[in-house]
């Protein structure tokens, strides 16, 4: 049970997939210019994610080991998770019209976003069983729906600041990113139960 | 009469220094009558009036200078008799420095009134009563200039609140009303009381003004159920939804109004003038103007509507160039003109202090230090506030954080310690989301009028394609020909005609 | 070797089974992105946009076809909130379509008016009262200022007249205060 826990905050927190192992920086700079856009994205990254890393396990424990395939995972991987954006993708066209236009080329490069093919590796290189997997998913989905969040928030706030003209969009974002993660930094030894 | 016990208090608010016993010192004072009086033909919430005079008429101390059009307007009058010298647009009492329709008396000298006739209020019915009231020219006199017979129009109410607290600093126009003309106040209170059937009257009056209390007390120890309610000095307590919760502890939720929930307010000027209306026939015509400030000998004054305030000033003691603010330091505006008559809402003049001026000097930047939050009586957050109005981003402001709440009372732009003046931008982002919303209307309707015209233009061409059709379908082949030969011979005739015409 | 094919082979075209079928059962017909650009338009009706009418140029912006800065009556604010419901980068307004002019409506001198109907049809809210060979008016709470009566007219009688600032729309300016220089 503790095992569990661990995994979860440690992957959440301690181990923040984009602040400290530095993967998903695509939509987690380019989608948090609104809250609500960025509600959205993390919503079907986590959805990608979580979907992503049961069937890549899947896929790895049942078809890839048993046959000495292991050559094969990043591919499949590949594969299995276009799949997933693609499936989410239509869905949010159907029931989402808005939020599908306004995220625009960022729905699609869900696909390429580093964290949701790195997860599913680190699942595999780990050896993680069916529900570490899982929670290692879930957990990877929570800590990068929170610091997108966290991050959206802050840029919307910055929007009404009386900011320098050279700081402002991208420059102010890159410190703010850089200061948060030297924020989560905070978080090391969290996991030392 | 009694005290009424439980006290209650709102959250926030602040206490400045009152400045009031510089203009209590002396009775209210009467200056002699102005050559000129500019009366603005509107000085209320509402449609602007008719005119019924013109120029070079005679017009009568009390006589009607503009009728009232629609529910929401209100009458004016003469001050004094007098000459319509001019009617045209003319500086008013305005933040914009705009100019306004008024009328222009050349006074005579002889103060005649027109006949008055006072109302016998036994015998007449409430609906007779708030037609006359409407001729009668009384606005709210507290400064919001409301036309009190739209709020007489209630029924079932059951507590009248009365507004003498004049919390603002500077301003005694109230407190020495209540003083002098003390029973005229009290006929207002009783009035009221008989016309909407109130059961209890409640008087809240800040403790800052010892002689109106005793001199109520004694007055009121022959009336029934009008209690007095001592509350302590705070701003802004006049405020009508913080008068309400002080008297009764009850909160008045946004959407609904006060008399609803049964509670009327009305201010100390308006019954004074109620009173003298019902029981003198006299419409509104003057009002008490709390001089006070840089000057001489503050004072305050029974004014004629429509004297010119230098006349005001120059008397007690200021000089015609300095900065004057009508209303008080807290919510009042400065005059872009001096050059203006007094009117309705003028309840003080106040001429600008250098301790005002050193306080609105240079904005600095926000250091989020929350003073603000501390004192808001409306439970807002200033600095939020503030900041989306400064950065322009309008669209949170209405409902995330609840900007239409705010009452304007400057208790913010008081405590700020970087002298931000918070409640301009609090009025410049209200005023840009309402004009917003007005546009977004506009634009709706003129949408609208567009999609009906380019459907019509349809509807015309299939219409005329019919039309066309059905002719076409009509006429058989035979007819056809026949017209056809027809028409030849007619071509023919009239070329025969113009070749005969020609020779 | 072979099993590597198999399993790979079998892996996608079972995905490609999935998402054919996902892709029947969740079709998408329309787009209501139009309705909402179309909001934030003015509805001057004017055309400066190079569309004829503010729906068309809604449209064209949909589609991707016309840029979100070529509406004068809109203003920087109306580009702004085009950039911010698009989620596109703010252009300022180009130039090519027109300045900013202040709010005026028509008017039309009546002692000219000959009665032709030209302006009439030209209006594209029908703003003009009248009929062929009577007098023609201008309903001045329905005109929306885009111009399109000038141009048809014969006599040259209508002229646009900015609407003056009263005090009834008057409305608080953004605080400024003069610097002083402290010396």
């Amino acid at each position: 049970m503790t095992e569990y826990l661990l995994i979860i905050i440690s992957v959440v927190l301690v181990n923040n997939i984009v602040l400290t192992k530095i993967l998903g920086l695509c939509p987690f700079m380019g989608v948090s210019k609104k809250l609500d856009t960025s509600v959205s994205m993390s919503a079907a990254t986590a959805f990608v994610l979580t979907v992503g890393s049961i069937t890549s396990w899947l896929v790895n424990y049942y078809l890839l080991i048993p046959y000495g395939l292991e050559y094969l995972r990043t591919i499949s991987f590949i594969v299995i998770i276009a799949a997933v954006v693609q499936f989410t993708e239509m869905v949010m066209e159907k029931n989402y019209p808005y939020l599908y236009r306004v995220l625009g080329i960022f729905l699609p490069l869900i696909t390429t976003n580093c964290a949701v093919l790195g997860i599913p590796l680190l699942n595999a290189q780990l050896s993680h069983n069916l529900l570490e997997a899982a929670l290692f998913g879930l957990g990877g989905a929570l800590g990068f729906s929170l610091v997108l969040i966290l991050f959206a928030s802050l840029r919307e706030k910055f929007e009404g600041a009386d900011t320098p003209e050279l700081m402002r969009g991208s420059a102010l974002a890159m410190l703010t990113a850089g200061l948060m993660s030297l924020s989560f930094m905070g978080f090391i030894g969290l996991d030392r139960l | 009469m009694n005290i009424s016990d439980k006290i209650f208090k709102f959250f926030g608010g602040i206490k400045p220094e009152g400045h009031k016993q510089i203009s209590t010192r002396n009775p209210i004072k009467r200056l002699p009558l102005p050559k000129e009086l500019i009366i603005p033909i509107r000085q209320h919430v509402g449609k602007m009036p008719n005119i019924v005079v013109k120029i070079g008429d005679r017009v009568l101390k009390g006589q009607i200078l503009a009728e009232p059009v629609a529910n929401m307007s209100a009458a004016t009058h003469a001050s004094t008799s007098g000459y319509v010298k001019e009617i045209k647009p003319m500086n008013i009492p305005h933040p914009s420095g705009l100019p306004d329709q008024c009328i222009v008396i050349e006074t005579d000298g002889k103060d005649e009134w027109i006949r008055l006739k006072k109302i016998d209020i036994e015998n007449i019915s409430l609906s007779n009563l708030l037609e006359k009231l409407k001729h009668s020219g009384v606005v709210g006199l507290g400064g919001a200039t409301f036309p009190s017979h739209i709020k007489l129009n209630a029924n079932r109410i059951q507590t009248l609140i009365v507004n003498a607290a004049e919390c603002e600093p500077y301003i005694t126009c109230d407190d020495m009303a209540m003083q002098e003309m003390t029973q005229d106040f009290v006929d207002g209170v009783n009035l009221i009381m008989h016309i909407l059937n109130i059961p209890k009257t409640i008087i809240g009056i800040e403790d800052n003004k010892p002689q109106a209390i005793s001199k109520l007390n004694s007055v009121l120890d022959s009336s029934k159920n009008i209690h007095l309610k001592i509350i302590p000095t705070v701003y802004p307590s006049g405020d009508e939804k913080r008068l309400i919760y002080l008297m009764l502890g009850v909160k008045i939720p946004k959407e609904k109004r006060p008399t609803e929930l049964g509670i009327q307010v009305f201010n100390v000027a308006t019954l004074i003038s109620i009173a003298r209306f019902i029981n003198y026939g006299e419409p509104v015509i003057s009002r008490v103007v709390t001089v006070t400030g840089a000057l001489g000998q503050p004072n305050n004054y029974q004014a004629l509507i429509g004297t010119p305030i230098q006349q005001l000033i120059k008397d007690a003691g200021g000089d015609p160039s300095q900065e004057v603010i009508m209303g008080g330091p807290m919510m009042g505006f400065k005059l872009p003109h001096t050059d203006v008559g007094v009117t309705k809402a003028m309840n003080c003049l106040l001429a600008v202090t250098d301790e005002m001026k050193s306080k609105a000097s240079t904005e600095m930047p926000c250091i989020r230090c929350t003073k603000c939050v501390e004192v808001c009586p409306a439970q807002l957050q200033p600095q939020e506030l503030y900041w989306h109005a400064k950065s322009k981003q309008f669209e949170k402001l209405t409902d995330d954080y609840k900007l239409f709440d705010c009452i304007e009372c400057g208790c913010c732009s008081y405590v700020c310690p970087s002298n931000i003046p918070l409640v301009q931008y609090y009025r410049y982002a209200k005023s840009e989301i309402r004009e917003q919303a007005k546009s977004s209307e506009i634009a709706d309707i003129a949408r609208d009028r567009n999609e009906f015209r380019l459907f019509r233009l349809e509807r015309e061409k299939k219409e005329r394609a019919e039309r066309n059709a059905q002719r076409r379908a009509q006429v058989s082949d035979e007819d056809k020909k026949k017209l056809i030969e027809e028409k030849k011979v007619a071509i023919e005739a009239a070329m025969k005609r113009v070749e005969e015409n020609e020779e | 070797m072979i099993e590597a094919i198999l399993i790979t082979l079998s892996i996608t075209i079972l995905i490609g089974l999935v998402l054919g079928y996902a892709s029947i059962k969740l079709k998408t017909t329309g787009d209501p992105i139009v309705d909402k650009i179309d909001k934030i338009l003015p509805q001057t009706q004017c055309g400066q946009c190079g569309y004829p009418g503010c729906k068309p140029y809604a449209t064209a912006i949909a589609n991707g076809e016309a840029d979100i800065n070529q509406c004068p009556p809109g203003g920087d604010d109306g580009i702004h909130k085009l950039a911010d419901l698009l989620g596109v980068e703010y252009k300022p307004l180009n130039a090519e379509h027109g300045e900013p002019k202040p709010k005026s409506v028509a008017i039309i001198d009546e002692s000219t008016c000959i009665g032709c109907t030209l302006c009439i049809q030209a209006c594209p809210v029908d703003a003009i009262v009248g009929a062929a060979k009577q007098m023609h008016t201008i309903i001045e709470k329905e005109c929306t200022g885009c111009e399109l009566c000038l141009p048809p007219c014969p006599v040259d009688c209508i002229d646009m007249q900015v609407i003056p600032e009263t005090t009834e729309n008057w409305k608080w300016k953004y605080p400024i205060y003069k610097i002083e220089q402290q010396n």
